[in-house]
């Protein structure tokens, strides 16, 4: 699995997860490049936001390394958001990306023109390093 | 002897002063709906054993234990289910299953919010997570992302559209046949006629929903007492019965609603005309969360109302308006009159005064049924409450 590429150095003004003891995982695995979900190994459900039980069948699932490819399941353009920062960078995509390998996420989507995203179009993932250990995924249009 | 009648029944509604209140905050708007709904029920409030409330004013200030408190209620039932804008329907449904059981006689279920007054317009786009907060639990997947309230809504209006070809004129339509009704509310927020030009060339909020595709907010407040067939003989108001009620969820989070145009309703509508020997073609108004333009149109669909992904075409039609076969949100709804931040409420005391006979100008012709469907959260639990004239 190539790693999804990192971009460190970014003054992040976002709001932040608080990592706990299931999605710090996630967090600093995303800081490293690798985009991870959850499967599990007794029913195969394979899951996202990552949980400590399966929602297939309850049983504690494991974490998979995913490609970051995916495609825009559907999205709004934001255009009035009173808290900051985002106040300030308007208008943005926020995106549910529905992952090649199934599960969805949202993200924020980048690097397009807001009037040119649409339902289906093919997005890649990147992740901004927010802070020390803590990578937060974001997509932009696919090579 | 025979058994008494424990059919559940709505014997009293009250409503708080709407849609700006600033002199009352969140308990004064629940002690204003309960004076108001003990006078039209006739109920003394020593009699009231059940308390039913979903909070919402944060930090312990309206809490359903708080509120039984500061209203001094001995409650022998207390319930606090928070489902978001629909809480109440979900708590007709446990009031009246407690009533059946003989868990209480009398209950009382009430809300209250100075949503305007404390907090401006902020509800729908921001203003509560700021940049640099850390956000825990399951909401830390979509915090740092930015989307907004109406965000939500519109990625599911944005799906609609693209699986079914449903236009901003088909949404703006539910929008204009509410301010019509809110026309003849004199407490409506917003009662200037509107056409649907003025929806779609409204300011996009989050795309594809404009301003006018979103509820206002307002403050307010309201209150419903409840008891048995057999109590309400005594007391002066017809009974309105409890046909049926049933509530189900999908998700709570956004990110995580399995599909974009399917609501809950598809799984609790089927239960609740089902439990109530019913079918849609019975209804003779619906008042529906009316939180934006796309939430009616997928509860319209979720109940049975029409075919999925044919809202569209079956809201341009007309059904939904004053002298339409299916009246929506006779007072002028969350999208034209009041959206204190949770309006279920409101939703059972409009249907309640319609079946009474007793909506003025806006009374929908000979109405025996009426169903009040709840969405809470981000589209994710749906209840729906089905209300009759006639005892079933």
């Amino acid at each position: 699995m190539s790693p999804v590429p990192v971009e460190r150095g970014t003054k992040w003004e976002r709001p932040l997860p608080a990592p706990d003891p299931v999605s710090s995982m996630f967090w600093s695995a995303a800081a490293e490049g690798r985009l991870l979900i959850q499967h599990c190994p007794e029913c195969g459900e394979r899951q996202f936001y990552p949980r400590a039980v399966c929602v297939g069948c309850g049983t504690t699932p494991e974490w998979e390394e995913v490609s970051g490819q995916g495609t825009v399941h559907t999205f709004t353009v934001i255009r009035q958001n009173y808290a900051r920062p985002f106040r300030d960078q308007l208008p943005y995509v926020v995106a549910i990306v529905e992952l090649a390998e199934g599960p969805r996420m949202m993200g924020g989507l980048t690097g397009v023109a807001v009037e040119d995203v649409h339902v289906g179009m093919p997005v890649q993932a990147y992740v901004v390093e927010a802070e020390e250990g803590v990578g937060v995924p974001m997509w932009r249009p696919a090579a | 002897m025979p058994q008494p009648d424990r059919t559940p029944v709505i014997v009293g509604i009250g409503l708080s002063d709407y849609p700006k209140a600033p002199r009352l905050d969140a308990l004064g708007h629940h002690a204003q709906a309960l004076q108001r709904v003990l006078a039209d029920s006739g109920v003394a409030k020593a009699d009231i054993d059940g308390y039913l409330g979903a909070g919402g004013a944060g930090m312990m200030v309206d809490d359903p234990v708080v509120m039984a408190e500061y209203f001094g209620i001995d409650h022998r039932y207390v319930d606090g289910t928070m489902t978001g804008g629909s809480s109440f329907e979900f708590h007709v449904q446990h009031a009246a299953a407690a009533l059946r059981e003989g868990l209480c006689e009398t209950v009382l279920i009430s809300y209250g919010s100075d949503q305007l007054s404390r907090m401006g317009r902020r509800l729908g786009t921001g203003g509560f997570i700021q940049g640099g907060q850390h956000v825990a639990g399951p909401p830390q997947f979509e915090a740092p992302y930015g989307n907004s309230l109406v965000g939500a809504y519109a990625m599911a209006a944005r799906r609609h559209m693209h699986e079914f070809g449903t236009t901003s004129e088909q949404l703006a339509e539910i929008a204009v046949g509410v301010r019509e009704f809110a026309g003849l509310n004199p407490h409506a927020m917003y009662r200037e006629p509107m056409t649907v030009q003025d929806v779609v060339n409204s300011r996009m909020i989050a795309d594809p929903l404009h301003k006018l595709d979103c509820c206002v907010i307002s403050d307010g407040g309201g209150a419903l007492i409840l008891t048995t067939a057999e109590r309400a003989r005594d007391l002066p108001q017809p009974p309105i019965y409890v046909l049926s009620a049933a509530g189900a969820e999908t998700h709570w989070n956004i990110s995580q609603m399995p599909d974009f145009t399917d609501t809950a309703a598809s799984r609790c509508g089927p239960v609740a005309f089902a439990r109530a020997g019913l079918t849609p073609a019975d209804v003779d108004t619906i008042q529906f969360y009316d939180s934006f333009t796309i939430t009616v149109l997928l509860l319209l669909e979720g109940l049975g109302f029409c075919k999925k992904g044919e809202g569209g075409p079956f809201v341009a039609e007309g059904h939904l308006r004053r002298g339409g076969d299916l009246p929506l949100n006779t007072d002028g709804g969350g999208l034209s009159s009041s959206h204190p931040g949770m309006r279920g409420i409101f939703l059972l005391i409009e249907a309640v005064r319609q079946l009474r006979g007793s909506a003025g100008e806006a009374q929908v012709p000979d109405c025996q049924v009426a169903l009040a469907c709840g969405s809470g959260g981000w589209l994710s639990c749906i209840g729906a409450v089905l209300l009759g004239k006639e005892h079933p």
